[in-house]
């Protein structure tokens, strides 16, 4: 066990967690921020999404002990009144469907946009291929970025 | 328009369990007066299970359907407070938990919430309203005639006094519920057919919608189970001492299913399992893999089948024949692969139970629950939390009985959570199948007979075998198949069971996404052996299939039917009808020389009858088009050693935005009682695409999923 203060959505965390321990499960099991969400565990889906430095970063790969003294940001603090342009092209396109995906999808495409501020489908595809959406809303994502590109 | 029928019985039951929802069970389901006035006071109005009118003016409405994606949450109160005339400010939504006497069946499958409650729903609002209203008039002293609502109050018209429902709740309580409360008519819809935005969507979009394995509690402990990943085989040993060394390790121990790891946390049960070096007895099934299963089913598809369907004499016909066609369609197993893999959270404590789980059976996760624990059903309570998928796949309570038995034996709450590896293993597969086909045809391209063998495993006979043995018709198993909706003078389906150890359940669409795709493909086949135009051939023979026609002419005409396309490109069509629903596609593809290919464009046409939420239609359609598709290309799960061979996204590969098509959704303009929207959808996707493929390159694919090199020539 070693201790660890983690600095997640501007706030300060002190844990106390085993240094291989994905940042994933330290957020959701010992913070409480399930917002995260686990998908597949090996990096293949994309669920886990947080930004890491303003990276996007997928939690179930990356040990707690990489993420000390990083700057974290999961879904909860995105904005804190759903008013990133991206939540609220969320819901203008009505883009969840069972929304299990979302929040990876979300911190993926607000890392895109903060990279890019006009991305084409093309970079589109490049950044959101990462994660998976089952319900398949796939199409919706890709207008729902495009409108919040438009709003910045 | 036309309504489903729904009996006065029917209501009465949803009326009478409503008033002994209310309280103290003085409903009395007969004319008389159903609630003791003197009982009522500051009570909500609760004429039904599902609506209830505050005192504070909200109108809340109790959903008992699971919420996995369907809009179902916002969908089924748009119809309550349509009637109602509410303002959907007002409304308000709760989860039900599980309650057969309350709610009735609380499954929610088979594209089958909206068609089977949308005249009971309609009802329940109406009578609100009515009671509403009457009550409005009482307190005016006014005839009801004077009466009306709208947008949540109740206005006395020559005088324009109002009074909101809030204030009238709780003397409408104390009157009679109308048994056959007057309807709206549809022109009048002020929800129905307009796309309410979603009651979930914002939650869904900063993280605050809970699914199953978001819910914590105090006390709770994590943990996580491992089965023998080869069907049937049994725990043999595991290493106590080596799992429990991990940091955060509590206990490991054998449960009836496998053997269950339970920890502090997620990351310590998951490091404890593999420590665990789990051995097993893998019994018989360890022989088997997919292609010896395909042999077996090849060599019993050859033998004695149940006939389904017989029109005329197709073996007459086969002899009278100038040409035979003969083909077989072949389709594998595959997952469901919710993004929530599965999990449950138990509490078992002093003879009760309580669940939290993503279902969409919240009354089998109570019987189960409490057969596991042999405690009568009212001591399991189950709350549904928000379903990160479902298609099927939670339509099973197998992961609840790891939750309790855990729960159970710790005497603590327990989140169980499968890792994805172990939602891969043990799923309830898409049942694979063989589909042999033979159609016959005279000189001039008539169509003369149709036959169709499908050799497939059954889910009912997995289910109970007593009642599905070997041998037997399962219905379910050739839908889709026995109901080929063409016009051939003589017609054969027939069955041939073909059951293994490999689990097999109901995937999104069931048993049509196979047969639609040997039926949609074949037909296309008879049409350019024909030399005729596939989608005019079909128009020909549906000539009397009005709602087939008018999907088939919709997507036609919006896909640009018959315009040239590109080198390299083509177009396929298809059509068919599942749960109450007609839809056709077409699909537009691009074919490279070396077998590459991409799916372009679909458009997609849906008749479901009155559309409710026509955006929650649209949505399931592309929904169904994404699964369908992800089916089509990848996503085959295949045996190895009597287990499954994929364990994870890696090998079981899903659609990404990369390889999404532009999909358009039409919906047929209709006054017809609701079909279903969320499996309807999926079937005519895969033949689209291989119809498709065959104008393109003339190259027939028979077998999914599509394989590059399958069209390389």
């Amino acid at each position: 066990m070693a201790k660890y203060t983690l600095t997640v959505n501007g706030k300060k965390h002190r844990v106390n967690v085993e240094d291989d321990m994905p940042l994933l499960w330290v957020l959701r099991d010992e913070l409480g921020l399930t917002g995260t969400k686990f998908g597949c565990g090996r990096g293949f889906c994309g669920t886990c999404i947080v930004h890491l430095d303003g990276e996007p970063t997928r939690s179930c790969m990356i040990a707690v002990d990489n993420a000390n003294g990083s700057k974290i940001t999961t879904i909860e603090g995105l904005s804190p009144d759903v008013s990133h342009p991206l939540q609220k092209a969320w819901i203008a396109e009505e883009v969840p469907q069972c929304g299990y995906c979302q929040s990876g999808q979300i911190m993926t495409a607000a890392a895109l946009l903060e990279q890019k501020t006009n991305p084409s489908d093309k970079d589109i595809d490049v950044a959101m291929k990462m994660n998976l959406c089952r319900c398949g809303t796939y199409q919706r994502i890709r207008k729902a970025i495009h409108r919040a590109a438009e709003e910045i | 328009m036309a309504h489903p029928t729904v009996s006065r019985r029917d209501f009465l039951k949803v009326s009478s369990t409503a008033g002994a929802g209310l309280m103290i069970g003085v409903f009395l389901p007969v004319k008389e007066r159903l609630i003791d006035a003197g009982l009522v006071s500051g009570q909500p109005f609760e004429p039904n299970a599902f609506l209830a009118i505050n005192p504070d003016n909200t109108v809340a409405i109790t959903v008992a359907k699971s919420e996995m994606g369907q809009h179902i949450r916002t969908s089924l109160p748009m119809i309550i407070a349509d009637e109602l005339d509410a303002d959907w400010s007002q409304v308000k939504v709760t989860q039900a938990d599980a309650h057969p006497d309350k709610y009735g069946s609380q499954g929610t499958g088979g594209s089958g919430s909206i068609r089977r409650s949308f005249g009971k729903l309609r009802k329940a609002g109406a009578a609100a309203r009515e009671m509403l209203i009457e009550a409005g008039a009482n307190e005016w002293n006014v005839d009801k005639s004077e009466c009306a609502v709208s947008n949540g109050k109740v206005i006395h018209k020559p005088s324009g006094r109002q009074f909101t429902f809030g204030e009238l709740t709780n003397k409408a309580a104390s009157l009679p519920v109308p048994e056959d409360p007057p309807l709206k008519s549809p022109k009048d819809f002020k929800f129905i057919g307009k796309s309410m935005p979603g009651m979930d969507t914002r939650s869904r979009v900063n993280g605050a919608a809970k699914y199953g394995i978001d819910v914590q509690i105090p006390d709770m402990v994590y943990a996580t189970v491992v089965r023998c990943p080869t069907f049937g085989g049994k725990v043999k040993s595991f290493n106590s001492r080596a799992a429990k060394k991990i940091t955060g390790v509590k206990d490991i121990f054998e449960i009836e299913e496998g053997v269950a790891v339970i920890g502090t946390n997620t990351w310590a049960v998951v490091k404890g399992q593999r420590a665990a070096d789990i051995k097993w007895n893998h019994g018989k099934f360890a022989k088997w893999n997919s292609s010896r299963i395909r042999t077996m089913m090849k060599k019993k598809g050859l033998g004695n089948a149940v006939v389904a369907r017989e029109e005329g004499d197709v073996a007459k016909a086969q002899q009278d024949a100038d040409n035979v066609l003969e083909v077989v369609y072949e389709v594998p197993f595959t997952s469901h692969a919710t993004m929530e893999p599965m999990n449950c959270v138990a509490h078992v404590k002093n003879g009760k139970c309580e669940i939290w789980v993503p279902t969409q059976v919240p009354q089998r996760v109570q019987t189960t629950a409490a057969e596991a624990l042999g405690v009568p059903e009212e001591k399991v309570t189950v709350h549904v939390t928000m379903l990160g998928g479902g298609f099927g796949r939670r339509l099973w309570a197998d992961f609840v009985t790891d939750a309790v038995a855990i729960s159970k034996k710790i005497g603590k709450p327990v989140l169980m959570l499968w890792t994805r590896e172990e939602d891969m293993a043990h799923d309830f597969y898409r049942p694979t199948s063989i589909h042999k086909l033979s159609s016959t045809m005279t000189k001039k391209n008539k169509a003369t007979s149709w036959s169709h063998r499908v050799i497939a495993p059954s889910i009912s006979g997995q289910l109970s075998p007593e009642r599905f043995s070997d041998g037997q018709l399962d219905r379910s198993a050739v839908n889709g198949a026995s109901n080929v909706p063409y016009e051939i003078s003589n017609i054969l389906v027939d069955y041939v069971m073909t059951n293994t150890q490999v689990p097999v359940g109901w995937w999104r669409s069931v048993y049509n996404s196979q047969n639609a795709f040997a039926n949609e493909g074949f037909i296309d086949e008879l049409a350019h052996a024909a030399g005729t135009d596939p989608y005019k051939f079909r128009l020909k023979l549906l000539k009397n299939s009005a709602r087939h026609l008018g999907v088939l002419k919709l997507a036609a005409e919006k896909a640009g039917w018959g315009n040239k396309l590109g080198k390299g490109r083509g177009r396929g069509i298809a059509v068919h009808e599942s749960f109450g629903s007609w839809v056709a596609h077409v699909a537009e593809v691009t074919v490279n020389s070396n077998g590459n290919f991409t799916v372009d464009r679909i458009v997609g046409a849906i008749d479901c009858g009155v559309a409710v939420h026509p955006d929650g239609i649209r949505m399931q359609m592309e929904s169904g088009i994404v699964y369908g598709l992800t089916s089509t290309l990848k996503g085959e799960i295949t045996i190895k050693d009597g287990a499954v061979a994929q364990s994870n996204f890696h090998e079981f590969e899903l659609l990404r935005i990369d390889e999404m098509p532009k999909v358009e959704t039409y919906i047929v303009d209709s006054h017809e009682a609701p079909g279903g929207a969320g499996e309807p959808g999926l079937p005519p996707v895969a033949p689209a695409v291989t119809n498709a493929i065959f104008d393109a390159t003339g190259i027939r694919i028979r077998k999914l999923p599509i394989r590059p090199e399958d069209l390389r020539v």
